[in-house]
């Protein structure tokens, strides 16, 4: 079960350091924070047809961090959502890649880049499958720095009122925001106890360890009340030894010699 | 003009069971026709139009025809980017519904004067921004809107506006309506403003032209066209901003139609709305509009 997943993960980390590298873009440290629930969303988890994006009874993911978008184009891409070439236009003249998330490639449910924004209209999607008596889960993942926002802390309180115990939400726990440490722009903390006095079925994993994140969506599954969230603690750029816990690369993009360096040790894991 | 709303809204969700009503915790003795006969298809989101309105693209992309409904600027300027990004760039089937437009609720405040939406909508592709002039209008509009697919914006009077029209045939999505042709002048309202601008046609016996523009976006290019060949002057009346608003969208549209070699020329054209200002004193719709300037009279 792991062992596929970490390989899946290698390959999107790759994808994702090349597609930042040759775009010369940004944010690829949130996008290796979240490449290994990612990974096990797209190997494991959804209920998903690659020749069928559109199947009605899907699962449904809304990747509400949309700055990370390279590590959700590359997950559908190696999934056969669409051509792996499309990868290599990412961000460049023309492309449906945008560097945020863009509902113009196939496999994506939603286009974010404004952050708050995804887990309002994942509660819509939860919401519109309960009165219609649809089986398909909704996942949402959002980012620690976005939970800033009003609008998710609507959609917090209203999901466990409306008992969308088929809500997923995921949070990209990597400590880091843009400007600075989360403790130190808006502390979060004790985020496990704010979801849970909202009413939420909170499971708190190593957002790395490929059991602790399988085990997690099972447990989150399972539960018929309520919501689910599972608080996943991540390390920002995880994957590159240079890029872990860093600022920074929330902007930079690798120059030719940290492209291969980056490369070598994704290579080697 | 909610209650016309209220009321057709119901008849068209009998006949569509994809109707969907989401109210931001507003609407008492108003929205309960609609919640008491389709309560699988109401919602009440609470006090939080960001979530209210992001549940409405989510509802929407699952197959539902989505109403959101509140008052003034909360479903609108509040939420105005869930508007822009999550409805109009995914082209989801919404419709949004304020109740209050311009100074109806007068008395409660700038906070509830709904006096600049028309303008920072219209400039949102894809969605379609109407105000209907009495109930006859809205009702019109609301059967259109539950059949087009498209984003949309309906900016409702209150309650109690009187009905002007007679009725309306052949009504479609960006259609004008001309309720009189008159002589040199005519008078373009959109919104509310039709019944005061009526009462002043017929009140001081003047031969004036009377049209409704219950759609600001798309405008009637057509009946504009035939407008601007038949009268010498034009009389904008909104109540709403003066930048931006309905009477800048008819500017705009004449001077395409001169680009586009429509039209030759172009008539005098008055604009009559609010002059960049916000009113903070308490006092009836009535009194906020001649405070406003929102005043016809036979100088203009």
């Amino acid at each position: 079960m792991s062992i596929s997943s970490i390989a899946f993960s290698n390959e999107i980390r790759k994808a994702v350091l090349k597609m930042v590298f040759e775009a010369n873009a940004s944010h690829i440290g949130g996008a290796l924070s979240m490449t290994d629930l990612l990974a096990v969303l797209y190997s494991e988890i959804l209920n998903i047809n690659p020749k069928n994006p559109l199947d009605e009874s899907r699962d449904r993911f809304l990747l509400s961090k949309g700055h990370a978008c390279t590590g959700l184009y590359a997950a559908l891409a190696l999934k056969g959502f669409f051509d792996l070439k499309e990868l290599d236009s990412y961000s460049k003249n023309g492309s449906m890649l945008l560097s945020h998330t863009n509902h113009k490639a196939p496999g994506v449910e939603l286009s974010t880049g404004s952050l708050g924004h995804a887990l309002p209209v994942a509660c819509g999607i939860a919401l519109a499958a309960k009165r219609k008596n649809k089986a398909f889960k909704t996942y949402c993942l959002l980012s620690d720095g976005e939970l800033d926002e009003g609008s998710n802390w609507e959609a917090i309180l209203f999901a466990p009122q409306h008992r969308l115990n088929n809500l997923i939400a995921i949070v990209d726990y990597n400590k880091i925001q843009s400007f600075g440490l989360v403790k130190e722009v808006l502390d979060l903390d004790p985020l496990n106890r704010k979801f849970e006095s909202f009413n939420w079925n909170v499971i708190e994993i190593d957002g790395h360890n490929h059991d602790q994140i399988f085990e997690a969506f099972g447990k989150a599954k399972a539960n018929l009340i309520k919501p689910s969230v599972i608080i996943a603690h991540t390390v920002k750029g995880k994957g590159v030894d240079f890029m872990e816990n860093k600022l920074l690369w929330h902007y930079k993009s690798p120059s030719l010699e940290q492209y291969r360096q980056a490369l070598e040790q994704l290579n080697s894991q | 003009m909610r209650t016309a709303f209220i009321n057709q809204l119901v008849e068209e969700a009998r006949k569509d069971e994809k109707v969907f009503l989401i109210v931001g915790d507003l609407g008492f003795s108003v929205v309960e026709p609609f919640a008491n006969a389709f309560p699988e298809r109401f919602l009440n989101a609470g006090v939080a139009e960001q979530n209210m309105t992001g549940i409405a693209a989510g509802l929407a992309m699952e197959g539902y025809t989505v109403f959101t409904y509140s008052i003034a600027n909360f479903p609108t300027l509040r939420c105005i980017e869930q508007i822009r990004y999550d409805i109009c760039y995914h082209n989801l089937n919404v419709k949004i519904v304020s109740v209050g437009g311009g100074y109806a609720y007068a008395s409660l405040g700038a906070s509830h004067h709904a006096t600049e939406e028309i303008g920072m909508l219209r400039t949102i592709p894809n969605l379609i921004v109407s105000a209907p002039g009495d109930p006859i209008e809205a009702k019109a509009i609301t059967r259109l809107l539950v059949k087009d697919k498209r984003p949309s914006y309906i900016r409702l009077g209150k309650a109690g506006e009187p009905i002007v029209h007679s009725g309306i045939n052949n009504f479609t999505i960006g259609d004008g309506l001309c309720l009189h042709k008159g002589d040199q002048t005519a008078i373009l309202t959109t919104g509310a403003m039709l019944k005061y601008a009526s009462d002043f046609i017929q009140n001081n016996k003047l031969n004036f032209g009377l049209y409704s523009f219950p759609f600001i976006k798309p405008m009637d290019a057509i009946m504009l066209k035939q407008i601007s060949q038949s009268y010498q002057k034009i009389i904008t009346l909104e109540e709403h901003q003066r930048s931006a608003g309905f009477g800048s969208a008819v500017l705009e549209c004449l001077h395409d139609l001169i680009e586009q070699k429509k039209i030759n020329s172009i008539p005098y054209v008055k604009r009559i709305a609010i002059p960049d200002k916000f009113i903070s004193v308490a006092g009836s719709q009535d009194h906020l509009r001649n405070l406003s300037g929102l005043i016809l009279n036979t100088h203009n």
